[in-house]
């Protein structure tokens, strides 16, 4: 079973190919759903038997490679296409596969309507294959491979509805941007192959164990180029700003791309190459410090914006946040386990965002909704767990598993701290606030005008309530593979991920932990409290606050992700055009005028007298001269011929008898 | 029987080849050209006959045969060539035949 993993990634690539091929006919859409979907399902059952087989006796656990053919070998330099399943990447496929495969199935019904159908299929399963291949991929460069090729799925997904030129623009403010972090990520690879003389990931973490000190020059580079790379991909701090902008792309794209599987990418390279990372630690150190930045950053950016997928966007970049937090404090699998939570519950959150949004009419402005409990029951229902998941609710959910043992982790980790932690705590509260202002002005309070005439609202059919239905099982259930010591002590999630990552080393008491805990679900409460009473209760105090001369600048100022776009605007992106006026305003055309053209020219006028001009007459006049005197040769007389003839061969033969 | 020296004969091929040449070269009737050339060929053939003797091999006397059929094949279209030039010039000088002059 297991030697059938390179299909996991190929079933998907043939559906791209087979559906870009036949895009220019016109294909039904029974067929395009058949192929799109039914690629990324088979990719799911396959992922779900090799599971199986992955954690069947006698070998349960260990990690299995499969190399499919060379793909280059050029000076030293020998690269196969060869994936390598253990637990870490099996998490990874499971999730991409599985929520891959909902996704698809939603997108049938949630885009059935669009032009470019077939064209949406083609992208999203090119994704879902770049994305395999990038978590299953056994060496650098093929990861980078499946790198590149999910930013190009997420460029042009991004970008779907071309025609309005906003998303074109997010489309390659987003490609631009991850870009910056890609050149690092590339940078990176030629440090490491230079060094170690190897991009095999295997062999690379044991050379790098063995060859580099902890805390060496060459480690903090090789770890700080990974990090940037990471960092573009995972929209954390300071190249976070294209993913809200992001959201331009059709809903099941940004539940898919921007919420659960390619802006974890930079997490799960950061993960795969943790041996690197211990051996920078302050590379560590800064990782944690941007994750913890980010995660409040955002979650004040979300507490503030009017768009429903914006938030959920901000609120992404903050989950990520809180896996970078993790990373950087070495709590390698509560990352991986906090990322497994969020591909559920946030992907769940964008698919009932996406049925609002479809009732609606394309209308985003939360403050145009209100009332949708009972208009929308099915997509209020899942939306709540999901957003109570997000929140971390206590006990209930998957998130508060997750999140608690980030939480926990930082605290306990040497890498980490309290510091780090009372960021994480404040990233919750925060959480919860923005997440339950979502929940309270979408569907309580007084339906507006807005909702009361799409009223009576168009309800999701089945293969938008199934997907819906089944993430929200996960977003409560996904938790209870990893209980805390101190709620049953049952962590399977961090033993089967042992065998791939390092556990941490942490310490502190089971009576801290409780603490701990006992600490972080008030904040939750707290956040979900302050959310009912400013946004359902009492909404003039909310509008009051913000309204408030300093509350109307931070609100505003919060509402512009803290001002990142203004500021990269005024750093880069101006400088970059003004010097690209000036160039065209001739300050390089003038040097060259001044420096090359007008001298030549003075040149030219003191040699109209033909100095130049002479030297090539005279070449055509010994042309000439050399033709007349041939010409003689050419007499035309049968016998001059046959004496040519008569003297080559004696000239011949002279050679070859006196040399 | 005294055998004929190979030199002897290789040397009475040299001056049957130049003479013949000479022929050639020198002759402006278009026919004493072709005569001429058939001396060239027969004092080739005179050659591999003399070699074949000196190295007791029938191969020189065989390939005289081959060089007497690719001269009956040669004369032939030289005749037929003689016969269009008497036709188009009215003689038989070579010389007559330059419109070929660069």
């Amino acid at each position: 079973m297991l030697s059938l993993l390179w299909l996991v990634p190929a079933l998907p690539l043939a559906g791209f190919i087979v559906l870009t091929l036949l895009g220019n006919r016109r294909l039904p859409h029974a067929v395009t759903s058949m192929v799109g979907v039914g690629s990324v399902g088979l990719s799911a059952l396959l992922t779900l038997l090799i599971g199986v087989a992955f954690l069947a006796p006698p070998n349960a656990g260990s990690a299995f490679d499969q190399s499919v053919w060379t793909w280059m070998n050029v000076g030293g330099l020998n690269l196969a296409v060869a994936f390598r399943l253990d637990s870490l990447s099996l998490t990874m496929i499971f999730v991409v596969t599985f929520v891959g495969f909902l996704i698809h199935l939603y997108s049938v019904e949630h885009m059935a309507a669009d032009e470019g159908y077939n064209r949406f299929f083609a992208c999203m399963n090119l994704f879902v294959a770049a994305m395999l291949i990038l978590v299953l991929a056994d060496n650098l460069v093929l990861l980078y491979l499946g790198w590149e090729g999910v930013g190009l799925a997420s460029y042009l997904l991004i970008g779907f509805w071309y025609r309005e030129e906003a998303n074109g623009r997010a489309a390659r403010k987003a490609f631009l941007v991850t870009r910056v972090g890609d050149t690092a990520f590339a940078i990176g690879l030629f440090l490491l192959y230079s060094d170690l003389g190897t991009l095999q990931i295997q062999p690379l973490m044991q050379d790098a164990a063995a060859k580099w000190a902890p805390g060496s020059a060459i480690a903090i580079a090789a770890a700080a180029l990974l990090l940037a790379g990471a960092l573009g991909k995972s929209a954390q701090l300071p190249l976070q700003v294209w993913l809200p902008d992001a959201m331009a792309g059709p809903t099941p794209v940004s539940a898919l791309i921007h919420a659960a599987t390619m802006v974890t990418a930079g997490v799960y390279l950061i993960a795969r190459t943790n041996v690197l990372f211990s051996l920078a630690p302050p590379v560590m150190l800064v990782t944690a410090i941007i994750g913890a930045a980010t995660l409040l950053l955002a979650g004040m950016s979300a507490l503030v914006q009017r768009d429903i997928k914006r938030v959920l966007a901000y609120s992404t970049m903050s989950q990520i946040g809180y896996m970078f937090l993790a990373l950087g404090a070495g709590a390698w699998s509560a990352a991986i386990f906090h990322f497994w939570t969020h591909a559920f519950f946030k992907a769940l959150l964008f698919l009932g965002a996406g049925v609002i949004i479809a009732a609606l009419e394309e209308d985003h402005d939360i403050f145009h909704m209100g009332g949708l409990r009972t208009r929308q029951p099915l997509a209020y229902w899942t939306f709540l767990i999901g957003a109570a998941s997000l929140s971390a609710l206590p006990l209930l959910t998957a998130g508060f598993y997750s999140k608690d043992k980030i939480l926990w982790d930082v605290w306990s980790s040497p890498g980490g701290g309290p510091v780090l932690w009372a960021a994480g705590l404040a990233g919750a509260l925060l959480t919860a606030l923005y997440t339950f202002r979502v929940v309270f002005r979408v569907f309580f309070g007084a339906p507006s005008p807005k909702v009361v005439e799409a009223s009576p609202m168009k309800q999701p059919g089945i293969r938008i309530s199934i997907p819906l239905v089944v993430l929200a099982v996960f977003s409560i259930g996904a938790g209870f593979v990893e209980l805390p010591e101190t709620l049953g002590n049952f962590p399977a999630f961090s033993n089967f991920i042992m065998n791939s990552l390092p556990p941490m080393i942490a310490h502190g008491g089971q009576g801290a932990e409780a603490l701990l805990q006992l600490i972080s679900a008030i904040a939750v409460l707290l956040g979900i409290a302050l959310a009912y009473v400013f946004f359902l209760r009492r909404p003039g105090w909310s509008a009051r606050l913000a309204l408030s001369p300093a509350g109307n600048a931070l609100s505003r100022f919060w509402f512009s992700g803290w001002g990142f776009d203004g500021l990269y605007e005024r750093l880069i992106i101006r400088p970059y055009i003004f010097l690209a006026r000036v160039n065209k305003h001739d300050v390089f055309d003038w040097l060259a005028e001044v420096l090359v053209a007008r001298p030549y020219a003075a040149l030219a006028r003191m040699n109209k007298d033909d100095f130049f001009d002479r030297i090539f007459g005279w070449i055509a006049e010994l042309n000439a001269a050399v033709a007349r005197a041939l010409r003689t040769l050419q007499s035309g007389y049968v016998r001059w011929y046959a004496a040519g003839i008569v003297m080559g061969a004696i000239i011949l033969i002279a050679t070859a008898v006196l040399r | 029987m005294a055998q004929v020296p190979v030199e002897h004969g290789l040397m009475l091929a040299a001056v049957l080849f130049a003479l013949g040449l000479v022929g050639v070269l020198a002759r402006r009737n278009l026919l004493f050209i072709l005569l001429s050339l058939e001396v060239m060929l027969n004092s080739a053939g005179l050659a591999f006959v003399v070699a074949g003797s000196h190295w007791q091999q029938p191969d020189g006397q065989i390939l005289f045969l081959f060089i007497l059929t690719v001269a009956a094949a040669e004369v032939s279209i030289g005749l037929a060539l003689v016969l269009l030039f008497q036709h188009r010039h009215q003689s038989l000088n070579v010389d007559d035949a330059s419109g070929m002059r660069g």
